[in-house]
């Protein structure tokens, strides 16, 4: 809908000569990049482009000029080269499993796709790192370090399809980010190729490197700043215990006192998950996994460590949740079991889908302790805009999931985003932010404008600029420019919404 | 605790120095002056009085604090409630801020255990190259809304802004902790890293030094008191102020004056420096050695590429020397045109992290 509203409704005229302009270029492109490029690493028909016009949110979709499959390092900085030479925009593609719009095409540009980018290049059992090419699956890693009994931390519940590449991107999270961080604390190194075709690697095998921290700039930049062809990722030895906690509440707010409780506790749990009566029963009846459906919320609490560690640490939640108001208790028996209760929780957003035509995930994070109050804000959002949420929080982080329910077919988009501007306007309200681990991408660039002032922004594009001077990569994305906030800051003072850009987040 | 909320003069002194071409040297104590290449300027600005905490709720794991802070006031308050620092950064002196610990981004013994200053920053309101006041990041653990600002700014050493206030995720203290010392050559400790590495020994720091290895374990008390148990070493008395000496670089091996100390990273469990070992403190697992030595600059050097690390001259007047090793060329046009587009005006801490920029 916003898109729109900025790249106005083009006449079949206008249209047209795009196409013609496009055409052209594309043919000249073609030309240059056939010197060094397989055949089928060039998709140009149209039938080809369509898988590649949308990443992981569907409500937006481009048809790129191109989509290039280059399969070595070399090949990506040729075209990088041959892009920045012509002006061409290029965005890089992983998985396209992302769920901000970060991967939707630029249509006068190119997509790259590191899908060929796919081996393991090295599991170092001194070290415990893996060298990865960028294409490899999330899970991937975490399957070839299981033969040493080794693993890679973040899951991003996408892990089956997620690229690694694109985790980077985006500095995904997961369910167990809490004790073990996100893609940042797992990255040792990454090696990039520039706007303008040099390669350049950030970080080392070290446990630091000399000069500016390049390698947190590169992770969560969305594609702005570089492409990246490898990545070394660190290991961890498979805990000796594990154990996880279901339990159930009667009401949010007390599921939601016991997660600040069980923080304060001293204890940090590998995983502290949360879900509201309307997740709860959309998961137990896609994925059967024994969720109480009468309940107002579930709380599922993985520990894990040393095996004395771990049982100290559950005597004292259990008596915690305890007094903290639970009302049903169960605690996994073995691996299979647990995997069960991690299931139903992996699998909510599909199984959300099946209950709505339609679903907007939303990404906020808030300070734990304002987990009931901005719970209730959005219930109470809910009735107003009459669309239901279901509610999946990484609790113990205090990043939030709502899934609002919509039906396009019904023209429910419109109020679904509108709803979803609501709910990120207050985390950033209550001293939080719009975007906890999927990233702005097309999505948020609004919302940027809530959360950012414009002097902040001009900072960003600075940093934009000392990588890539001539905006090419992922152009237009993650980082409004200040003329698109002044006319959305407008648009919300008409509406009587002044956009809180003077919070102080400290 | 010194509640005192400066920014506003700050600010005023920043704009000051862009109006008039003035180089600035953002300092608190000066405890770390020594770290660095020396630095081009014509004025300091003293951050040291910015100083209190704006909001600590030890359930949120997050401590939002001033810049001039004092790093062992900062500490007490969160010892108050269980709490720590993840990164146990050197005390160089009881008026070290917490804004000089950010800035410098060097990290203690608990590093390779629990994570380093970057792992921990959430947020930073700095004033930047235009001499405006900016916020990057939160005091939330997830956030990848814009680019990482809040941890550029770490290590930095004062180049790209001036921190007014940092948000710092914090972590509950150890229940127990339990030092052994263990009687072994260097190449018996690298070993035992790499044979500790894959099991739950819950390690929190490792020393090497004159062949003994201490090695801390922290932990709950069941767990702590059956590894320590299991391992065949001394419990090493009064540990606590042996970790202090260490991290703060005050231990006996750190007297030495008539040599320049060299600090170099490594990858874990490097068996590097071996006839240099009478001049070596090892820490972190073998992931970093602490060197005393006259041979050149391109010989240390050589020994840390070659081991796929870094070195870094800490200490040692060598004004021919950068301090820090030499960056490859593409990383370096890109740090080059971020100093120059974040500090436009030039008036940061010209020439400490590297001479040229």
């Amino acid at each position: 809908m916003l898109e729109k509203r900025y790249t106005g409704r083009l006449s079949e005229n206008e249209q047209s000569l795009i196409m013609e302009e496009n055409a052209e270029i594309q043919s000249k492109l073609i030309v240059k990049l056939n010197e060094f490029l397989a055949q089928d690493a060039i998709l140009s028909e149209v039938d080809e482009l369509r898988p590649y016009e949308c990443d992981g949110l569907s409500a937006y979709q481009k048809t790129p000029l191109l989509v290039l499959l280059p399969d070595n390092t070399e090949e990506v900085q040729k075209i990088m080269v041959i892009c920045t030479s012509m002006g061409i925009p290029v965005v890089a593609r992983g998985a396209g499993t992302g769920l901000s719009g970060g991967a939707l095409p630029n249509e006068h540009g190119v997509i790259v796709s590191l899908a060929r980018f796919n081996q393991i290049l090295d599991i170092n059992t001194d070290h415990f790192t893996a060298r990865v090419q960028p294409g490899v699956r999330n899970l991937a890693i975490s399957n070839a370090a299981s033969a040493y009994s080794l693993y890679y931390a973040p899951d991003p519940s996408s892990q089956i399809a997620c690229s690694i590449g694109g985790n980077v991107a985006e500095n995904s999270g997961g369910v167990h980010c809490l004790k073990y961080g996100l893609t940042l604390h797992n990255l040792m190194e990454v090696t990039f190729v520039t706007a303008g075709g040099e390669v350049c690697t950030v970080g080392s095998a070290a446990l630091d490197s000399p000069g500016y921290d390049l390698l947190s700039l590169m992770t969560g930049s969305e594609g702005m700043l570089g492409i990246i062809v490898e990545v070394l990722v660190k290991l961890l030895p498979v805990p000796d215990a594990k154990q996880v906690i279901m339990v159930s509440f009667d009401e949010v707010e007390s599921a939601s006192v016991a997660v600040s409780k069980i923080i304060a506790s001293g204890v940090i749990p590998a995983g502290l998950e949360m879900m509201d009566k309307l997740a709860i029963q959309a998961a137990e009846s896609f994925a059967k996994v024994g969720y109480p459906t009468d309940v107002a919320a579930i709380l599922l609490c993985e520990l894990d460590g040393n095996q004395e560690d771990v049982e100290e640490q559950s005597i004292l939640i259990q008596q915690l949740l305890t007094r903290a108001g639970a009302v049903g208790m169960r605690i996994a028996k073995n691996a299979a079991e647990q995997m069960q209760l991690w299931q139903g929780r992996k699998s909510a957003f599909p199984a959300v889908g099946r209950i709505s035509p339609d679903y907007y995930c939303m990404d906020g994070t808030i300070p734990r302790h304002q987990l009931s109050h901005v719970l209730a804000r959005i219930n109470e959002l809910s009735t107003q805009y009459d669309l239901p949420v279901a509610n999946v929080f990484h609790a113990g982080d205090g990043n939030l999931h709502p899934l609002i329910l919509y039906d396009a077919n019904q023209g429910e988009l419109h109020k679904a985003e509108q709803f979803g501007a609501d709910i990120l306007t207050l985390c950033v309200e209550v001293g939080g932010t719009i975007t906890g681990e999927h990233g702005v991408g097309h999505e948020k660039l609004d919302q940027m404008c809530v959360q950012f002032k414009p002097q902040e922004l001009q900072q960003f594009h600075a940093i934009k600029s000392s990588f890539d001077p001539h905006e090419l990569l992922n152009p237009g994305k993650a980082i409004p420019t200040l003329h698109r906030c002044a006319e959305f800051g407008a648009m919300h003072v008409h509406n009587g919404q002044l956009p809180h850009s003077d919070i102080p987040r400290f | 605790m010194f509640d005192n909320d400066i920014a506003a003069q700050l600010q005023v002194q920043v704009q000051e120095a862009i109006a008039n071409k003035t180089r600035l040297y953002i300092c608190g104590s000066k405890s770390k002056a020594f770290y660095g290449n020396p630095i081009i300027t014509d004025q300091d600005l003293d951050v040291s009085s910015h100083s209190g905490i704006i909001d600590y709720q030890p359930s949120e794991l997050v401590v939002t604090v001033r810049a001039g802070t004092k790093l062992p006031e900062l500490e007490k308050i969160l010892a108050e409630q269980g709490q720590i620092l993840p990164f146990e950064p050197p005390i160089h002196s009881q008026n070290s801020t917490i804004g000089g610990v950010i800035a410098a981004g060097l990290s203690g013994p608990r590093r390779p255990f629990s994570g380093a200053v970057r792992d921990h920053v959430l947020g930073v309101q700095i004033i930047n190259g235009q001499g405006e006041v900016v916020s990057f990041g939160g005091q939330v653990m997830k956030n990848v809304a814009g680019y990482d600002m809040s941890r550029l700014m770490v290590g930095s050493l004062g180049s790209l802004g001036v921190l007014l206030a940092i948000s710092i995720k914090v972590i509950p203290a150890p229940i127990q902790e339990i030092t052994l010392a263990i009687d072994v050559s260097s190449e018996q400790a690298i070993s035992l890293f790499n044979q500790w590495r894959p099991t739950s020994l819950p390690l929190s720091a490792s020393c090497f030094y004159e062949d003994c290895l201490y090695i801390r374990l922290s932990g709950g008390i069941r767990t702590t008191t059956a590894f320590s148990e299991s391992i065949n070493g001394d419990v090493l008395p009064e540990a606590d102020s042996f970790w202090q000496a260490i991290r703060n670089q005050q231990h006996e091996f750190f007297n030495t004056l008539d040599k320049p100390l060299w600090r170099l990273s490594f990858p874990p469990a490097t068996l590097a420096l071996r006839r240099l070992e009478a001049d070596t403190l090892i820490e972190w697992n073998g992931a970093q050695y602490w060197l005393y030595s006259n041979a050149p600059t391109n010989i240390i050097r050589g020994i840390a590429t070659k081991h796929q690390g870094h070195a870094t001259l800490i200490k040692g007047d060598r004004p021919e020397v950068n301090y820090f090793h030499p960056l490859a060329p593409a990383s370096i046009t890109i740090q080059k045109r971020l100093k120059q587009k974040l500090d436009p005006h030039g008036i940061f801490s010209s020439g400490r992290i590297y001479k040229d920029f």
